[in-house]
């Protein structure tokens, strides 16, 4: 005990230092080089070409997505071979470095279309029960900030990425595991969404800024014990 | 269940799917296929309530949305009179609207009404009294209260064209069958670790985020108390059969629902307050049923011996709010 109380201090330092010269604070890990050129140089995305943030995606739900391009349960030409070559430690190493940058300041995108928008936020915000939608910020937190390890932000997100993997769902490319809760229930949603709602929301989604890091919580605070 | 660890069973399944999807010419699999659209799926509801856009304009038109702000976010817009963070809509979806989820409209046009657990007459807002004293761990809000009109002017709006008196499809919780089986803890906590702690908490304590309650918490200090409806296994196993896991309504077996329902109320929660100065007294008074778990002992604990309850009611409106 006496022994452990005095490594404590030590221990603890060494630990500082030793996690002060991770990646995560400062430069990629080597394979997370070639990521940036499309997921950009802070992991923010590249909204024009619909490529999405990884920064603040929790580590978990990276590493779960490059699994699935592995194994042909997400099929994507562009990301199987960015995937395919890397090893379980490299995924780890890359899932921890994306998840540890901060959401990216995204720059709006500009909405004109009242309707899509009043359509969009009813879906985003309530849901439309009549069709199985429960309201998206239900799962993925008011806001769409996303409820780390299992629910994904989608706030910050190109409209043209949303919408591609609720396509996915509906067609196949993003396959669910039933038995996987958290595939099911999005695999779910997806599937009753009409391609008009999927717009809408996609189009809503991508027009709402990120809430700045003092409103929005970095952490999950469990509400008792 | 961590994502992570299921990697290798579902890379088998996902080379299952591809294979059946080969066979069949119907893309890929339907993950609804067992899941029901909502819970209005297996009620036989027909009534409509009226569209949100067509909330009136004027004073009228604002009681009405401030009801229904109400159910949406209890705490912070009704904060005096509640006790825990859950919301009105947690249990009554679709902000009242749900049928198989005890709408408002088929509750308001069914008052007065004659209610056992007081033995007397009740209007509506008396009614509503009790979801704030017992569900909402909180005090009952006196008769006539803006929090009570606004709550009884939304539910009268939603049932715009439902005639009065009169039973009407949708109401409450659809009926559930018997469990084959006596409804069981572990089978029930099987259950819960599989289809619900994702959401709730392997605590059943919820989930929040900056302050806000995303998934509401099951037991513990901050759910509903020992004399909320919810506490019932009866009508907890319904509500689930028809609502839970969320946006997957149906798709538990009725065993299912029965025993994670058992699992879900054979935990401490907030002490009943009609307490009588001992859990075996309350549970004689209160709980003399089979569907209660209050004054049982479960795993060596006696549920409710929490002593009396830690927020207590207003003594004089005890006999205002059943
Ligand atoms: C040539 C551009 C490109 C490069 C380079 C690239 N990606 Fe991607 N990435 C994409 C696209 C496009 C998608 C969306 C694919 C889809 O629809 O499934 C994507 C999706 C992802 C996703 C899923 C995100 C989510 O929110 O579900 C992850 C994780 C990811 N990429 C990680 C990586 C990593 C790690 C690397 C480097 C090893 C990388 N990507 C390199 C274009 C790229
Ligand atoms: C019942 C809970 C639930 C609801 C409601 C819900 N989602 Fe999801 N969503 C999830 C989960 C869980 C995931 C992660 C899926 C996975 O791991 O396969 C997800 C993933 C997503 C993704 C993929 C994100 C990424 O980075 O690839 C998008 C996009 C999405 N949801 C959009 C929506 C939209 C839009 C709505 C509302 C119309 C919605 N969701 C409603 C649970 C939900
Ligand atoms: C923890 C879940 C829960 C919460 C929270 C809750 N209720 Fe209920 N409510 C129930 C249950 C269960 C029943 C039906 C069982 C019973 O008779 O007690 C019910 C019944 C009702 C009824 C009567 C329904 C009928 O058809 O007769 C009304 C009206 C009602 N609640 C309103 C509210 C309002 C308003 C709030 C918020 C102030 C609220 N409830 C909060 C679970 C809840
Ligand atoms: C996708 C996340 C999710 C899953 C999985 C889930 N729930 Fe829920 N649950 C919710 C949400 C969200 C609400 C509140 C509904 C609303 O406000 O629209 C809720 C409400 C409830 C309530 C009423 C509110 C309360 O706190 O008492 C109960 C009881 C409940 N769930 C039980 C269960 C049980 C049992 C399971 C597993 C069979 C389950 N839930 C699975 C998200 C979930």
């Amino acid at each position: 005990m006496r022994l452990l109380r005095n490594l404590a201090p030590a221990l603890s330092a060494f630990l500082a230092l030793f996690a002060s010269s991770q990646p995560a604070s400062s430069a990629p890990p080597a394979e997370a080089n070639s990521c940036l050129a499309c997921h950009g140089a802070q992991g923010e995305g590249l909204a024009a070409a619909g490529y999405p943030r990884l920064a603040g995606l929790s580590a978990e739900y990276i590493s779960e997505q490059l699994n699935a391009y592995i194994d042909g349960r997400r099929v994507n030409p562009i990301m199987r071979p960015m995937a395919m070559p890397l090893t379980a430690t490299q995924i780890q190493g890359i899932a921890t470095f994306f998840s540890a940058l901060p959401a990216p300041s995204n720059v709006a995108a500009a909405l004109t279309d009242a309707t899509q928008s009043a359509l969009g936020q009813q879906l985003a915000e309530r849901g439309e029960w009549s069709a199985g939608i429960p309201a998206c910020f239900n799962c993925h937190a008011p806001g769409g900030v996303g409820l780390p390890p299992a629910f994904p932000p989608i706030v910050g997100q190109p409209a043209m990425y949303i919408e591609s993997q609720i396509q996915a769902w509906k067609n196949g490319t993003r396959q669910g595991d039933p038995k996987n809760l958290a595939n099911a229930l999005m695999h779910n949603v997806a599937f009753r969404m009409s391609d008009t709602q999927t717009k809408a929301v996609a189009a809503w989604l991508a027009a709402q800024p990120i809430p700045t890091p003092n409103t929005s919580p970095s952490t999950t605070v469990k509400t008792n014990p | 269940m961590s994502i992570v660890t299921s990697a290798t069973l579902t890379r088998t399944v996902a080379l299952l799917f591809s294979l059946a999807s080969q066979l069949s010419s119907t893309p890929a699999f339907s993950a609804d296929a067992q899941a029901a659209l909502n819970a209005s799926a297996h009620t036989g509801a027909t009534f409509q309530p009226p569209s949100e856009a067509d909330i009136p304009a004027g004073p009228f038109g604002d009681t009405i949305r401030l009801g229904r702000d109400i159910m949406l976010d209890t705490p912070r817009h009704a904060a005096r009179f509640v006790g825990n963070n859950l919301s009105c809509a947690n249990c009554h979806l679709d902000a009242g609207r749900m049928a198989g989820s005890a709408p408002l409209w088929a509750a308001y046009v069914n008052f007065p009404a004659y209610r056992a657990k007081n033995s007397k007459i009740n209007t509506y807002q008396e009614r509503l009294q009790g979801c704030f004293r017992f569900s909402m761990n909180g005090s009952a809000p006196p008769l006539g209260d803006p929090v009570l009109v606004a709550l009884e002017a939304y539910s009268f709006w939603l049932a715009t064209g439902l005639p009065v008196n009169k039973e009407v499809a949708g109401r409450g919780y659809p009926k559930l069958e018997k469990p084959a089986q006596v409804a069981d803890f572990s089978r029930g906590q099987a259950v819960y670790t599989a289809r619900c702690a994702l959401c709730h908490g392997e605590s059943g304590a919820g989930q929040s985020t900056a302050g806000q309650v995303i998934f509401p918490s099951l037991w513990g200090n901050q759910s509903y108390n020992w004399g909320a409806g919810m506490g019932s296994i009866n009508n907890a196993a319904q509500f689930i059969y028809a609502n839970m896991p969320y946006g997957m309504s149906y798709s538990l077996t009725p065993q299912e629902a029965w025993d994670v329902a058992y699992f879900m109320n054979a935990h401490e929660r907030p002490q009943d307050p009609r307490w009588l100065g001992s859990v075996e007294a309350t549970r004689a008074k209160f709980h003399d049923s089979p569907f209660s778990l209050y004054g049982q002992t479960i795993n060596g604990n006696v549920l409710g011996k929490t002593g009396a309850p830690k927020r207590t009611q207003d003594k004089d409106q005890a006999h205002i709010a059943p």
